[in-house]
């Protein structure tokens, strides 16, 4: 008779033990970031309603009391894979780094994707920039954050202000062509570290990440541009 | 035409190891690398000093023996090809070319260009086999094989081992040769009963061979002499995911 199964944890350490296992933490976590990326976007892209307080009646939803068990999942869940996902970059970008001890005098990069080779840089850069978002528009530690009521902050009036400073506008602007690059190599990556690859489909998914990349970056970027363009007043 | 030679000069194992100026005069382009490199060399030994040791065996782009980095690129400019059938013609007179070993903390500098390369023998003795009964020859077309699959078989079984992937991979990794052994053998029916231990094995020892990962990359792919695609890469990703949620054995 066959041997049983090993026990379920001991099956989970080994499988994150291993580099492939950490890829694929990474690309499951890497889609789970890349769904919140969207639907963020889609909240953001609100601002552009000729209705003013479209993106704030948005808000209070999202801060509504009632609301509180749901949001404080998904903040939870989004944390969790963001820790994940740089512990695993973390660990095998040191494991890779040992790897090659003494390096060349001189190295060519064949043709290979530029995003691939940033990705810890993209990467490192946009986490700082995420920590900054929060503290900008979420914790109100950058500018103060206006609110309409008791958990109803005033959005319209808050990026708009923000954005008014280029400095913070450029560094968003900035971040979101980081991320463009980051998604890119990611998403068509993600396949890859699942095991699928097909010479018909992976040159697609590889124009298709492109595609879905610079869209997101677009219309993220988008939104401080038409700010400091004057396109977007208060 | 002339060629100036800068080359990666190491005594042995310990010595720190430099790169020093050569100049060949009179190279021809019929020449292959390794042959102007014997040029070199006699000329070093007529001057009584010690020759550049590299690796070479068969010199017809099979044995998987010769390799170094030409100006930062594993077998150096031309795609598809190992290092000894790399013509001369490819360069210009009064060309200035950098030669390295493979560098990667799996495959110590033995001397000068030579690297121990035994990580990769040990990679093979983990899982990088069939296990079948030795004796009299089996019966032909005994087992039948889809054409389309002995091909894609053949693409991965290509691979000659001479560690150009793991020399030109900014992380040092082993993913491309393994992928193809991995391959090569799942491909076949001979190669389905040890599958899932195949896969585990191999990953698990090039993490012991302190091998890096795969990053999705693919500079092992422009390298690589015979062309393995980074198809096979993640044909071992799905062995290796799938053998670790399913598999049965301790």
């Amino acid at each position: 008779m066959s041997a049983l199964a090993i026990s379920p944890l001991h099956r989970a350490a080994r499988f994150w033990e291993a580099p492939i296992g950490k890829k694929a933490v990474m690309a499951i976590t890497g889609l789970i970031l890349f769904g919140y990326v969207i639907g963020h976007l889609l909240g953001n892209l609100q601002i552009y309603s000729a209705d003013h307080q479209q993106i704030n009646r948005y808000a209070a939803f999202l801060h509504n009391p009632a609301n509180a068990i749901p949001l404080w999942v998904i903040r939870t869940a989004l944390l969790a894979a963001v820790i994940l996902h740089i512990v695993s970059a973390v660990q095998l970008w040191l494991q890779n780094r040992a790897a090659r001890p003494l390096g060349y005098k001189k190295k060519a990069d064949v043709p290979t994707s530029y995003a691939a080779r940033t990705m810890r840089w993209s990467g490192v850069i946009v986490g700082a920039f995420i920590v900054f978002h929060i503290l900008h528009l979420t914790v109100g530690s950058v500018l103060p954050v206006h609110e309409i009521a008791a958990n109803e902050p005033d959005v319209r009036y808050n990026v708009i202000t923000g954005f008014q400073n280029p400095l913070v506008a450029g560094f968003y602007i900035l971040a979101m062509i980081l991320l463009c690059m980051h998604l890119y190599h990611g998403l068509w990556s993600m396949f890859q570290s699942m095991g699928f690859s097909h010479p018909r489909y992976t040159p697609l998914l590889k124009k298709g990440a492109a595609l879905v990349a610079i869209l997101i970056a677009v219309g993220n970027i988008s939104i401080p541009i038409a700010v400091l363009t004057g396109f977007l007043t208060l | 035409m002339r060629i100036i030679l800068h080359i990666w000069r190491q005594r042995n194992a310990t010595d720190q190891g430099r790169m020093t100026r050569y100049e060949v005069p009179n190279v021809s382009e019929h020449m292959s690398f390794l042959e102007m490199l014997d040029v070199l060399n006699e000329d070093l030994i007529a001057k009584n000093e010690e020759p550049v040791a590299f690796d070479h065996d068969c010199r017809e782009g099979i044995c998987g023996m010769c390799g170094c980095m030409v100006n930062g690129v594993a077998h150096g400019p031309l795609p598809g090809t190992t290092l000894c059938q790399l013509h001369m013609r490819h360069f210009k007179d009064g060309d200035e070319l950098y030669l390295e070993p493979w560098r990667a903390r799996a495959f110590p500098v033995v001397k000068d260009l030579v690297v121990d390369r035994t990580a990769f023998d040990r990679l093979i003795a983990a899982g990088g086999f069939i296990s079948v009964s030795t004796g009299s020859a089996p019966d032909g077309n005994a087992m039948l094989v889809p054409k389309e699959k002995s091909e894609l078989s053949m693409d991965a079984a290509a691979c000659i081992g001479c560690g150009a992937c793991v020399a030109m991979c900014p992380n040092a990794s082993a993913s491309l040769f393994m992928a193809a052994k991995i391959a090569h053998l799942a491909l076949l029916p001979q190669g389905q009963p040890e599958r899932e231990r195949r896969v585990k094995a191999m990953v698990g020892q090039a993490g012991q061979e302190l091998f890096g990962s795969c990053t999705n990359i693919g500079e092992c792919e422009a390298v690589c002499p015979k062309e393995i695609k980074l198809e096979v890469i993640a044909r071992m990703n799905r062995d290796f995911l799938k053998a670790s949620w399913t598999g049965r054995e301790e």
